[in-house]
Parts: structure tokens; sequence; C-alpha cells
């Protein structure tokens, strides 16, 4: 989250806060790697990005308390205020869904594993689809976290409704291949659990593009966010699908 | 509260930090429109209006020079005393202009006291610290006056301290604890309006939050405006905020919104200590 105001007066306040910017665009960066490795995963079956993306998950946390660790010492020797209060409070809450998407990540590279044992009779175009537009999602807003980039933000905060809306045809679909052959339904239930999952990590995005927007403008992001996961009202009937 | 009490009041009364962060203010206890002041040529005030909302506390923040003590001694017409300084603008209390000319400066000093930096007691006992101010303005019997003089010392949280040598100098208390007697001495005659001009810059920690409490329990009775350096002060005791620059308001709003998310640059600038 960079700054237009002028430096601190206290350098090494200024300077603290910088650091605190670089250990959110590093943990972004790994997060980022590690949801692209995860999809890669599932959809090109290879083990090695699955197990890469499982080996980031201890680097992700020991950042999210590194970053932890550093805002409540910001907070008891600075007591900063206005945007270095938003900055520091906001960042806490990032990293924090930084790391919840760095856990789905390890559980979609984990279902992965399994996944890859199943010769599968459907093609998985849908998830495709779906984790392209969940990683471009995440990648905006990363970079906007970095450039304080509210436009990018809002962008985000929008599009989420796109990701539920493929979320839902996918669970119908999964459904359906369910009731076609008793053989899909463990790894169609893995699919649904790794759709859902990338589902989570394109809602967490939206929480991070909330917090950016009200650190950098004093203000929350107003207005109901369009909510598009219909999938618990979902009914698939047989002979219907 | 009273019966027509709203849910939302309701709300804004579970604790003080609920209540500040609630972001109502109270109508006016004095209204200021257009004031100008100056020291002779120097302009030092420039058409500032700020209201005063009725029993809570406004805090005033700015670098030295901006006018917050200035405008603080406007309230009360300390200036009256110097030749060559005049405000002109209004201050409205009760819809009377307190800087008109024809005002008993005497009885408004009565309804606006003021407590300073520096402790400023009289090198007289406790007791007449606080009775010296009441007998100027009204004739009290020994009983009548002996209440008063456990009255204020009691609200400024000093009784307990000096209940049994009332009769001994006040010189010979702690600064923190003098500085609770001149806030006695203040509220001794009964004021509407409260001053205070840094009151807490000369003591320690832990006599600064006796007084911070002190200011808490006495918006319940009185409307209080601080002048302080102190921002995270500020942010502590004040209900509403008004930081201030080389003579002009900058901006003004609820102590919350100046510290979470001051709309003008140079307020941000100044509380994040950007400054200059």
């Amino acid at each position: 989250m960079a700054s237009d105001t002028a430096a601190h007066i206290v350098k090494s306040f200024e300077l603290e806060l910088n650091r605190l910017r670089t250990l959110i665009s590093e943990m972004g960066g790994l997060v980022e790697s590690q949801v692209a490795l995860a999809c890669q995963a599932v959809l090109q079956k290879t083990d090695d990005a699955a197990a890469r993306a499982m080996e980031t998950d201890p680097k992700v946390d020991a950042l999210e308390r590194e970053v932890e660790q550093f805002v409540i010492r910001l907070l008891a020797l600075r007591q900063p205020m206005a945007e270095d209060l938003r900055l520091i409070v906001a960042s806490l809450k990032i990293t924090g869904d930084l790391e919840r998407i760095g856990d789905y990540a390890a559980n979609v590279a984990k279902r992965s594993l399994v996944l890859g044992q199943y010769q599968l009779p459907f093609s998985l175009t849908g998830l495709g689809h779906m984790s392209r537009l969940v990683q471009e999602n995440l990648k905006t807003i990363i970079d906007a976290v970095g450039d304080s980039d509210i436009d990018k933000a809002v962008e985000v905060w929008r599009s989420d409704e796109s990701v539920d809306e493929i979320y839902n045809a996918l669970f119908r679909e999964l459904v359906t291949y369910m009731m076609e052959d008793p053989r899909n339904i463990t790894p169609c239930t893995h699919l649904l659990f790794i759709a859902k999952n990338l589902e989570r990590i394109g809602d967490h995005a939206t929480n991070v593009a909330e917090t950016l927007y009200y650190a950098v403008t004093g203000t929350p992001l107003e207005g109901a966010r369009p909510k598009g996961d219909m999938s618990p009202y979902a009914v698939v009937q047989p002979g219907r699908g | 509260m009273s019966a027509t009490t709203s849910a939302t009041d309701e709300k804004a009364n579970v604790g003080p930090m609920t209540a500040r962060s609630s972001a109502a203010l109270n109508a006016p206890r004095i209204a200021i429109k257009g004031l100008d002041f100056y020291y002779g040529a120097n302009k030092a005030l420039k058409s500032i209006s700020l209201d005063l909302p009725d029993k809570q506390v406004t805090g005033m923040i700015g670098p030295s020079g901006c006018g917050k003590s200035t405008l603080l001694r406007v309230l009360n017409r300390m200036y009256d005393l110097y030749p060559g300084q005049r405000a002109t603008g209004e201050v409205l209390m009760d819809d009377n202009n307190i800087i008109a000319s024809g005002v008993d400066v005497n009885q408004l000093r009565s309804r606006i006291g003021m407590v300073f930096q520096k402790p400023t007691p009289f090198p007289l006992s406790i007791y007449d610290n606080i009775s010296f101010g009441v007998n100027l303005h009204e004739r009290l019997s020994k009983s009548a006056m002996d209440e008063r003089v456990e009255w204020s010392l009691s609200r400024a949280a000093l009784w307990d301290e000096v209940k049994d040598r009332l009769n001994t100098s006040a010189t010979g208390l702690s600064g923190g604890q003098q500085q609770r007697l001149c806030i006695a001495r203040t509220i001794a005659t009964r004021p509407e309006v409260i001053l205070l001009d840094e009151p807490t810059s000369a003591l320690d920690p832990i006599s600064t939050l006796k007084i911070e409490e002190l200011i808490d329990e006495l918006k319940t009775e009185f409307t209080i405006a601080i002048v302080t350096h102190n921002m995270q002060q500020a942010a502590r005791c004040a209900d509403q905020v008004a930081f201030f620059f080389l003579g002009e308001l900058i901006e003004v709003g609820t102590a919350t919104q100046i510290f979470t998310a001051p709309r003008q640059k140079r307020t941000q600038e100044y509380i994040t200590g950007r400054f200059g």
C-alpha cells in the first residue's frame, strides 16, 4: 500500500511502514504462486506442482505470524493515527485473508493427488475457467494492494459474482455426473470441494478488496456485494439434470 | 436519560468509547461565528466558526502558534487585560455575544472557567484556594462554604487525599494534586464551561490519567474545551476535535473521524507526524 503523502518525520517509523508493505507483497506473491501451482496440479495432473503448493504453506503461515508480531509492535510503540493506523490494521486483516487463501490452495493440491488416480469420463473445462478467473482476481487484488489502487479493488469486488456463477454451474454439472454413474462419486466429491475452495479464495480476494478500499480512502466500500453462490439452494433431480 | 430515549441513544450509551465513536454531538453550548483576533496588527485567528457541543469535550490541536490557545483566551476574554488585542465576530452563549463591549467580564469568567498549563495555586491554604473565588461571586455561610469546598474537591477527585489537611498550604501539594486543586477551584464557582490549556503537560503519566478520568467525569455537568499537544490525549478525552493551523480552523469533526479518517490533507499530515 503505497502512500502519496509526505514522508514521516520519524524516519525509522517510515522504514517500518515500508517493511510492513514489503512483507505483505512478499506474502501476496507467495500465495499467488501457491494457488497457481494448486490449479495446475488439478488441471494438468502434475504431482510435482501439488507438492510445491503444499510446501509453500508453512512459509505463508510464518509470514502471517511475522506480520502479526510486527503490527502489535507498531501499535504499541508508534501509536499510529489516521492513514498509518488504517494501513497497519488493514495489514493484519489482509494477511489473515492471504493465509486462508494459502490453506485453501494447499487443500486443493492435496485433493489433486487423489483425483490423479482417476480416469475422468468428462472434461474439466468449467473448473479451468473458474480457476483462471479466481487467479486473475487474486493477481489483480495483490497488485492493487501494492499500488494502493482502489479502482482495481472495486473491479475485483464486483467481478466475484462471475466466479460464483461458474461455481453454481459446476455444482449442478458435478452432481449430474454423480447421478449418472456412482463410480464418479469419489472424484466428483473432491472436485466439488476443489471448486468450493476456489470459490472461497475468490471471497477472500474480495475481503482484501474491501480492506484495501477502507485503508486507502477511510470510508467503507458501501453497498451489498452481489452474492452469487446459489449452490446452497440447488436441487438437481434425476432425469432432469 | 429521558423517557423518550430512542434505540440509537441506548446504543450510543453503552460506554464512553462507544458513545464517542457513535459520533453524536450535542447542541452547541457556545457558538463561535466568524471570529477574527488581532495581536496589534497581527491577525492570529482568521474567521473561525466552531460550535462547542453542550456537556461534551472539544479538543483543540495544532502546531505551536496555530491559534488554539488564543481561541481559549478569547472565550473568557483574557485578552481584555492587554491593550492592542482585539476580537471581532461573534461568540454566542445563550444568544449573547460574549465578546461584545458591555459584557460583565467578571461574571463571564464565573461562567467560563479556565485552567492553565502549569498549576497556579494561590499561596493560601487548600481550603482558601477554593473559597477565594466563590467569595467573589456569592455570599455563603460557613457550612455552605464547607459543603462547596468538599463538593469541588470531590468532583476534582482530590477530596480523599486532602480532607485531613485543608488548612495546610496548597503549595505543598504535588504537581498533579495542584492541578486537580486548580480544577476544583475552577468548578467551585459552578461555571458552565471549563477551558483547559494543556492541563497535563507538566504532569507525570499517572497524574495525567487522573486528570483525563476527571475530564470524563466533569463532562456530565460541564462543557469542556481542552487545548493539548498530546494527540493521544485528544483522542482519549475529546468527543469533538478541531485542528488549527496558522490561525485557521482547518478541520473539525468527531474524534473518531479526525483520528481514523481525516478529510483534509494537512490534518492527516499533522496527526500522522508528516508535518512540514
